[in-house]
């Protein structure tokens, strides 16, 4: 039941992304790209410019988070009086009617998860430029953190979706999408692009190559 | 291991022979995969990731999930997941109203984003599952399975039909003060489509079936 390392020569050896089919390269060089023969995608030693589209879609994430939490995500107009909702006045809302745990959740899908997904694939790709080899095991572990916990970001977009719906009918009240919830969506997706084209496996090159 | 000929193959019949080749996924480090227990993983002895985790009767299994899924989705869409009642007004949502309001209201990218995350990547998800599995139940290879089976993993991190289910709850806390909530079949349907679909995805085994759909070995 326990894996143990093979004995063949490891830099020969790539795996295709979509099937996990194990390929032999030949060459060697760090890009070479070959179709896998079982699946026919493309197979790469490693996520083509890895580093270059991770950091291109962190800054893109990190612009957007401004306007995205600056901006209302929606807007509730009753009786002529219009209030407008960021996402942070969205889950103070909640705390503020005694909703405590649904307040912490929607406070950590939408407040935390994305700056906590900015901020560690910015130290992993700081990490793995300057050759680190500071902890691969754990530094792989926050990678899957990252991968995991992105999706509940999409928790505000679905509430925009679901109030927008059932109230923009009712006579005495509208509920209307603000420009924020645009901003978030970007922020979400920019951030799951983000996590899907860094490659984990550079953590461990670099900690190799340092190791000699 | 070679005995089956003339009864019909059970996926204990057919588990992958002990000793084949991996990589690790995160960190790249050649392993074995030896006999993984029904139940078992394999985990990379460098970084812990998973390497193989082999699930009792997977095909059977995963079909069936995902044939109580395509259900649970169609009721899932088919009838309204809430009602508002307001002033005498009752307004009824379903997935695709809430989708249509949200074009008609000049937000179109949000609107997209929630259309590909609740409607289409859960539908391919589920569709995708029947259309590999399927024939291979019945023994049959179809052309197309590799391409449908590669479509569904990429598929798969787009679908929310969890975090949908969070959102309503939300909505719901939301409105308690400006209207009354009832809810509807669809609701139903959503909060048991969430564990059907959850199972399904961890109970196929990606390599078994690669190993019977793959263009070559
Ligand atoms: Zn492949
Ligand atoms: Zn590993």
């Amino acid at each position: 039941m326990t894996p143990s390392a093979a004995t063949s020569s490891i830099e020969d050896l790539a795996s295709c992304h979509d099937c996990g089919f194990v390929v032999t390269l030949a060459g060697g060089a760090h890009h070479a790209a070959t179709h896998c023969p079982r699946c026919r995608a493309a197979v790469h030693r490693r996520k083509p410019d890895s580093l270059n589209r991770t950091w291109a879609l962190v800054i893109t994430a990190a612009m957007l988070y401004i306007p995205a939490n600056l901006f209302p995500v929606m807007t509730v107009i009753s009786l002529g009086k219009a209030q407008a909702d960021t996402i942070l006045s969205g889950a103070i809302y909640l705390l503020v009617h005694g909703m405590w745990p649904l307040a912490l959740i929607v406070f950590f899908a939408s407040v935390v998860v994305p700056l906590l997904k900015l901020f560690a694939l910015t130290f992993l790709l700081i990490s793995v430029q300057k050759g680190s080899r500071w902890r691969p095991v754990e530094r792989t572990k926050l990678y899957h953190v990252v991968e995991a916990v992105g999706r509940w970001s999409m928790t505000d977009i679905y509430v925009v979706t679901i109030l927008v719906a059932l109230v923009s009918l009712g006579n005495l009240a509208t509920i209307e999408a603000g420009v924020g919830a645009i901003y978030f969506a970007g922020v979400v997706v920019a951030t799951m692009l983000a996590a899907e084209s860094f490659d984990p496996r550079l953590i461990w090159d670099r900690a190799r190559e340092s190791n000699g | 291991m070679f005995k089956f000929s003339a009864t019909t193959p059970s996926s204990a019949d057919l588990a992958i022979p002990p000793g084949w080749l991996t990589l690790c996924h995160a960190c790249d480090l050649p392993s074995r995969v030896g006999d993984v227990p029904a139940g078992g993983t394999a985990r990379c002895p460098r970084c812990g990731s998973v390497l193989y985790r082999r699930v009792r009767d997977s095909l059977d299994r995963t079909l069936a999930l995902a044939l109580a899924g395509l259900f649970l989705f169609a009721a899932a869409n088919a009838f309204p997941f809430l009602a508002l009642k307001m002033q005498g007004n009752v307004t009824h949502t379903t997935l695709s109203t809430g989708v249509r309001a949200l074009y008609e209201q000049g937000t179109p990218i949000v609107a997209s984003l929630v259309l590909l995350t609740t409607i289409v990547a859960p539908l391919l998800q589920i569709s995708s599952l029947i259309f590999v599995l399927a024939p291979l139940r019945l023994g049959r290879r179809l052309p197309g399975q590799a391409r449908v089976f590669r479509l569904l993993r990429r598929i798969q991190p787009w679908s929310m039909m969890e975090v949908f289910i969070l959102g309503i709850l939300v909505s719901l806390v939301k409105l308690l003060d400006m209207a009354q909530i009832v809810p509807g079949i669809a609701l139903w349907s959503f909060v048991l489509l969430i564990p059907v679909l959850a199972a399904a995805s961890s109970s196929l085994d990606a390599e078994w079936v690669w190993r019977r759909i793959g263009l070559a070995q």
